[in-house]
């Protein structure tokens, strides 16, 4: 068992034909991801990387059966390939772009509302069910199929958790970059559920970072909803207030936002908190092979 | 990016939201015109500069006749204005505002911005105007109402009815605040922004609801659509070396410590900060050099690095992912050798091709102390700044 993408998920490229389409759809394919094929306007009927192209969403999931799909088009035309995969009833949405307006989101999730799609970024590296199905532009090779689920809203910092639970021999079961964004599609909450009910995971790394409250928010939900051992780690305990940090959502305003705050909600929460980075797969492991002891 | 004043509140009139006439002064000529322009019994000259607090700051003054009006734009044009949020280098006062003075009988909040809980631009309004905002929302939130705008149907009038009556307007200025919130729905969505702010809205001695400041702010990553909108840019309202790597597709951000930092990927920049600070240094600046990283990219970083004299050792802290770690080598080589590197230099780098990028270090001959790991770097570095000072 995995979360959200295995073995079996069919996966087309939106923007497959572009550069960024075709390089990580050829690191897809390598990596074994089952990618049936992809869209490009226009350049329906041809072939790409051996696989057929598309005209619209709606025609790939017709013919390949589709049910998972990543974005790789530019900022100003991620909003709308992500209604049409929506539209189309692709199950799991992965929009990779980086740059999408805000209030081109706003629409995004009052449509997502409304459907059975689960959006993850934009502005992520995407998921992964290590072994198994690689959606995202993240490096293959530092993963290692086993017992750990990730869910983060930095890219490398994720990079970072996984090859400490490769190195200590955990793996993981699935890691989800849900986006740095501030409207972005599934949260930590989200996650946290789905590993939660996931037999193959045993403990949870949690990655977040300055801005918004969601950490808050997971802290509640892993109190009162997570029997499994979570591990958190807050990025940004030195970031000045009111200043952008490379992610459009990592922005402290009004004293709101803090690391100190998230920290101390997670901690009171009972989520075994880690200060330094390089903390995250050691403390996890400590967690695991003593998991009968904690009191939960 | 952030408009000034004057820039929000021309805004605001092609958008129909009623603001006080004034003058746009950039040098002491512009007030001849005055006469004609502003009648009235005394002016408002207000520092155009990107940030809040300027009335306590001195970059507000109010002038009862013309030579004081003169003195004041003398006073305040082409210097600096410091306030609480601008650090203590202050930013450059090149542009004033003179308005006629207002007579006021009562000062609103009014504000827009996108709400992250409810996914929606939510509407802020308060009876509490004038005063610091964060500060009404820390000490007592129920004076502070909130109306969430569904993106389908758009601002409803009976929201702006409901804080009307909260506020406790009478029936014509209840609807004026519709016509002026219905107008700051269209500004928002039209220009993309990413906040709006009124503070004070004010009811002047006429009765009548005015505009008195104006913030707006736009969403960087909608600027593509909106060409005029980007020409309102003022680039003296910036930090150099932030405007500097704005144009090489860096996020950098200076800060007062003495480590560089070099990383690749916002959250890992932050949690290698938090790693110096966790060992005892403090990091000079926040270095996103980005995923799709070049040697010409690695190169210029150094570069606005080392143009930070505070700067004592440099952290590179990088996980090569779709990146390969000796094309990062190389960039740190060039780099180098460039940028004439003078300080205690530090590398960390794990991922793809790690073995080959820590061999080309190793044997280039380049003064590099080599990380194993995040905690190792951290330590190396902190210990080259002892050492150093």
């Amino acid at each position: 068992m995995s979360v959200l993408v295995d073995r079996d998920t069919r996966v087309i490229c939106q923007g497959f034909t572009g550069r960024q389409g075709t390089f990580h759809s050829e690191q897809a394919l390598a990596y074994g991801t089952k990618l049936v094929g992809g869209v490009t306007p226009g350049k329906g009927g041809q072939r790409h990387l051996d696989l057929p192209v598309f005209n619209t969403v709606e025609g790939a999931v017709r013919e390949t059966g589709a049910e998972a799909c990543m974005i790789y088009v530019p900022p100003a035309f991620a909003a709308d390939a992500i209604l049409e995969s929506v539209d189309a009833g692709i199950r799991v949405i992965v929009c990779i772009t980086e740059g999408v307006p805000v209030l081109d989101m706003l629409e995004v999730a009052e449509v997502l509302e409304h459907s059975e799609s689960r959006l993850i970024g934009p502005n992520c590296p995407g998921v992964i069910t290590p072994g198994e199905c690689k959606v995202g532009i993240m490096p293959g090779a530092i993963h290692l199929p086993g017992r750990v689920g990730i869910v983060s809203r930095s890219g490398t910092l994720t990079y970072e958790a996984v090859y400490q639970t490769t190195q200590s021999g955990l793996g993981q079961s699935t890691c989800i970059g849900i986006g740095g964004d501030p409207i972005h599609g599934l949260d930590f909450i989200d996650c946290l559920r789905l590993f939660e009910d996931d037999p193959q995971t045993e403990g949870i790394i949690m990655v977040g970072e300055i801005g918004g409250n969601s950490e808050e928010q997971a802290a509640v939900f892993i109190r009162d909803h997570v029997n499994k051992p979570v591990v958190a780690y807050i990025a940004g305990v030195t970031a000045p207030a009111g200043k952008r940090m490379g992610h459009a959502g990592a922005i402290i305003s009004g004293g709101q936002g803090t690391a100190e705050q998230k920290f101390a909600a997670l901690e009171a929460a009972g989520v075994s908190v880690v200060r330094s980075p390089a903390d995250m797969g050691e403390r996890l492991r400590e967690l695991l092979a003593g998991s009968a002891e904690i009191p939960r | 990016m952030n408009l000034h004043e004057y820039q929000s509140k021309a805004l605001f009139r092609r958008f129909g939201i009623p603001v006080p006439a004034s003058v746009v002064v950039r040098e002491p000529g512009d007030l001849d015109s005055l006469r004609d322009s502003l009648p009235g019994e005394g002016w408002v000259a207000k520092a155009q500069v990107h940030a809040g607090g300027r009335g306590k700051a001195g970059g507000v003054r109010v002038a009862r006749d013309e030579s004081a009006l003169r003195k004041a734009v003398g006073d305040l044009l082409g210097g600096t204005l410091s306030t609480h949020q601008t650090g203590s280098r202050g930013l450059p006062i090149n542009v004033l505002l003179v308005e006629s003075l207002t007579g006021i009988r009562h000062e609103y909040y009014l504000s827009m911005l996108v709400d992250r809980a409810t996914r929606r631009v939510t509407v802020m309004a308060s009876a509490a105007g004038g005063m610091d905002i964060e500060a009404v929302a820390a000490q007592s939130p129920e004076r502070i109402l909130t109306e969430a705008v569904d993106p389908v149907t758009g601002l409803s009038d009976f929201q702006s009815r409901k804080l009307g009556f909260a506020l406790g307007l009478d029936r014509s200025q209840i609807g004026s605040l519709g016509r002026i919130l219905t107008a700051l729905y269209r500004l928002f969505r039209e220009c993309d922004a990413s906040l709006v702010e009124v503070n004070p809205l004010v009811v002047t001695d006429a009765g009548e609801l005015l505009a008195l400041d104006a913030k707006v702010n736009l969403d960087d990553n909608a600027l593509y659509r909106h060409p005029d909108l980007l020409e309102m840019r003022d680039i003296s309202q910036e930090d150099p070396a932030e405007a500097e790597a704005t144009e090489h597709d860096l996020n950098y951000i200076r800060l007062d410590g003495s480590i560089g930092c070099m990383v690749n990927g916002a959250g890992l920049a932050m949690a290698t900060m938090d790693l110096i600070k966790l060992h005892g240094g403090e990091p000079a600046n926040f270095l996103d050099v980005g995923g799709g990283t070049t040697a010409e990219r690695v190169a210029e970083a150094f570069k606005l690095i080392l143009s930070d004299a505070n700067v004592r050792a440099i952290l590179v802290n990088i996980f090569g992912g779709i990146v390969r770690c000796d094309l990062i080598a190389e960039g740190i080589l060039k780099a180098v050798e460039e940028a004439h590197v003078a300080v205690p230099l530090v590398v960390r780098l794990e991922g793809t091709n790690v073995e080959l990028g820590r061999k080309l270090l190793a044997e280039s001959g380049v003064d590099v102390i080599a990380a194993d790991g995040l905690t190792d770097a951290a330590r190396k570095v902190v210990a080259a700044v002892g050492e150093a000072s």
